[in-house]
């Protein structure tokens, strides 16, 4: 078993181990998803789904209030994992940000992918292997990122 | 899942403002969805810290909404039902709310 890449430390923080590859993508992938927040993209239904299924007209209403808010706030953990990306060491706080940003990024890729629950494996010839293999990539670390949130709770 | 509770309004009582009061007095649920990409862990993670449930709470409610593909996580006002769907939402969850009967 490799050694855990995020890590509690006594002091109460995380300490991060991740490559400079890992770092410089993760740098890059949030202003992907940034350049497509305020379109339409279907990839982006799964970060901003209804609120009240039932009643069209009060979901409308409650899109009207919350969906720039909640755009904001999509935004705002995006940005916590770029401005902290190069960082050995994450407070709590930074650290669930990453939580919600990894999974903002999985949630869009996933839908893009039309993942499954159970997936078979992807041929390496298949032109979209690179992305499933990003996806796959982002769960693991969202898995660690979570794992190590769990053990501070 | 949690069964919706018997309807207790009195019988024949027909005034339209006793007909509101009951409307609104109905609890709303939030529920949330099963998805496929949500982890199971990332899930439980997230009942337990928006909601202060305990591990094995938040661990079951996240197997009900794995197995049987919706879970009641939380109920109350409007008000508050609402702020955590957005809660949920800006935690990727898919969660929708809807006024028990």
């Amino acid at each position: 078993m490799a050694a855990r890449r995020i890590r509690r430390t006594r002091k109460g923080d995380y300490q991060l181990r991740l490559s400079d590859e890992e770092r410089a993508l993760l740098k890059a992938l949030p202003g992907e998803l940034r350049d497509i927040l305020d379109g339409q993209d279907p990839a982006l239904e799964r970060l901003f789904p209804p609120a009240y299924t039932s009643d069209p007209v009060q979901d409308a209403e409650y899109q009207m209030l919350m969906h720039g808010e909640l755009r904001e706030r999509h935004d705002e953990a995006l940005s916590v994992m770029e401005q902290t990306v190069e960082n050995e060491r994450l407070d709590g706080e930074q650290l669930h940000a990453w939580s919600r940003a990894l999974n903002e990024l999985r949630l869009v890729l996933g839908t893009r992918l039309d993942v499954t629950e159970d997936m078979e494996e992807v041929d390496p010839e298949d032109p979209r292997a690179p992305a499933f293999a990003l996806y796959g990539y982002l769960t693991w670390l969202q898995g660690e990122v979570v794992e190590a949130l769990a053990s501070g709770l | 899942m949690a069964t919706s509770p018997p309807d207790l309004a009195p019988v024949g009582v027909e005034e339209p403002v006793d007909q509101d009061v009951s409307e609104s007095d109905r609890p709303w649920l939030v529920i949330v969805w099963n998805d496929p990409i949500n982890l199971m862990s990332y899930v439980t993670f997230v009942f337990q810290k928006l909601f202060g449930y305990s591990r094995e709470k938040a661990t079951k409610l996240m197997l009900d909404v794995h197995h049987k593909g919706r879970a009641i996580v939380s109920s109350g006002t409007r008000e508050r039902a609402e702020l955590d769907v957005f809660r949920l939402h800006e935690h990727g969850l898919w969660a929708t709310m809807e006024q028990g009967t």
